[in-house]
Parts: structure tokens; sequence; C-alpha cells
């Protein structure tokens, strides 16, 4: 029935400042950049692939009252917005090197993981994101059962 | 871009992150204040009203939730996942432990799962927190 996903919401709160960091910064390249009157339609996609696009958008009237605004605005500064994006990355390390040395505020360093190589970062308004050198998902060893008492 | 309280709330954040990442280390409410540009009376009052609990309990909960991922995803000792954790202490680790998690680290061990996230939502969802533990199904 579906394809794929499209297009997924961001909310920032300055289109100019978050175009500087995902363009400027992180490398995302522009897809569309439109003045629609009522809202700029910007979304952004890792270059190479523009059928998945994020689009980076201002929470405001008349979308949504200025009280209900003024609590997202809150939300995103705080954190509360969940995961904007996991971006996939051949090396982890080497991408964590680049942007830390262009300043970007990361939360977590390269870690090992079951599932690959990630770390994570913050948009200069508070967004989660995160950056994975994604391996195959390991199976359950012996070694794994005999440590859960199942073997 | 920032509202005074929007500026607040981001400073407060990475104050917050800043125990996520470095929560192995002797962290106090000074140092975590600075980070977040505020003296230490005004920001343990603050990061309380905007994320709902103590930077004290917050620490203390990422440090279990930590433990719980090392008990879980890895053989090693209880007592290096203690100082890995930031307890100098193995039994103030196990009492810790036990009253967050309601079991023994050595019985949740046995217990336990992995569990088939990225690790940010593994952090967000099993950190026991003072305003609402893990629900039974996230728990792993």
């Amino acid at each position: 029935m579906f394809t794929g996903i499209a297009i997924h919401s961001v909310y920032v709160l300055d289109q100019e400042e978050a175009l500087a960091f995902y363009v400027d910064t992180l490398g995302l390249e522009v897809t569309s950049d439109v003045d629609m009157g009522f809202m700029r339609w910007l979304t952004v996609a890792v270059p190479g692939q523009p059928e998945r696009r994020i689009l980076l958008e201002v929470p405001g009237p008349p979308s949504m009252s200025e009280e209900t605004a003024a609590q997202v605005r809150s939300l995103v500064t705080r954190g509360a917005l969940g995961t904007a994006a996991i971006l996939t990355t051949d090396d982890c390390r080497a991408t964590y090197a680049a942007l830390a040395a262009k300043g970007v505020e990361f939360t977590e360093k390269p870690t090992e993981q079951p599932y690959g190589i990630d770390c994570a970062l913050r948009d200069p308004f508070g967004n989660h994101l995160r950056i994975t050198q994604e391996v195959p998902v390991r199976d359950i060893t012996d070694d794994d059962l005999r440590r859960w008492g199942g073997a | 871009m920032f509202t005074p309280a929007e500026d607040e709330n981001r400073r407060l954040l990475r104050a917050r992150d800043a125990i996520d990442r470095e929560y192995s280390a002797p962290l106090d409410v000074p140092s975590l204040a600075a980070v977040a540009y505020m003296s230490p009376a005004h920001f343990a009052r603050r990061f309380r009203a905007v994320f709902g609990e103590t930077p004290y309990r917050y620490l203390q909960r990422r440090r279990i939730e930590r433990a719980c991922a090392l008990l879980r995803d890895t053989s090693e000792p209880v007592t290096d996942v203690a100082r890995t954790v930031g307890y100098d202490s193995l039994g103030t680790f196990s009492r810790t432990f036990t009253a967050v998690v309601g079991r023994s680290p050595t019985r949740y061990r046995q217990d336990a799962r992995p569990v088939p996230a990225p690790v940010c939502f593994t952090k967000a969802w099993t950190r026991p927190s003072s305003f609402g533990e893990a629900s039974p199904a996230a728990r792993p």
C-alpha cells in the first residue's frame, strides 16, 4: 500500500538559524524553500536522498494559537519533543570529529552499541538527533543464554 | 530567537545533557550550575521546576539506568558496573540499585533481556524517575 516516508516535520524556532545548522553545519541540502505567504515551506534532505525530506517548521499562528506555540517552543527547548531524526553514516567517529570541530553540541560521543556505533547531538533549539553507523544486529549467543539463566 | 524562559530551558537542558554524558564523574550542583550559567541555588530550583526532579535525583537514576544497561548487555562483574557508572562503594550501589529498581543487581541481570532499540530510547524510557517509574511493558 505505502511506498515510503516522504516528509516528516521538525519544529524549529527560527528557519534561518535552522538552515545554518542543518545545511551549513550538518551538510544536508535544501530541497524546497518556498514562501507560500502563510508559511515558508522549507525542507532539507541528505544529499542524494531528496525523496526523504525533513520539513523545518516554525510553530505559530494560524496553524496553532500563540499560547499553543509558546507551549511547543517550551517543549522544544526542554528537549521534550523526542528524536528529530536518526541520520546514518558510514563512519560515525569521523563524522563526530568533523562536526565537533564545527562546534556542534554533542550529548553523546561515538559509542559501540549492539546495532552499530552511534552518537547524539542537539540542534540549536534543543531537538535531539542521532548519527548511527549501522551494523547487522547480532544473534543471541549461548553466552547470553547462560548469563540470563536460560541454559 | 529565544524568549528568556526558552533561553533558560535551553541552558538547563545543556546541564541535563552534561549529566547524561558525564554521569560517571563526581558531578555536583555548582559545576552543573556553571554549565547553565546560573547560581547553584537558582539552578537547583529551576532544574526541578523544568524537569520535575532535582539534579541529584536525575543523576542518581541516570546512573542506575546505565547500570541496568551494563548488567543487561555485558558480562562485567557487578563491582565493575558500579564503578563504571560512578559508585565507589559497592554497598552504596547495591542499596541504591535495589531501592530504585526493586531487585538486586544480580537478580536484575538474571531476569534481563536485550532491548532492541537505539540507546537514546532505552535511556529515555528505562530511566526510573521520581515522577513515574518506567512502565512494566517498557522495563527490560
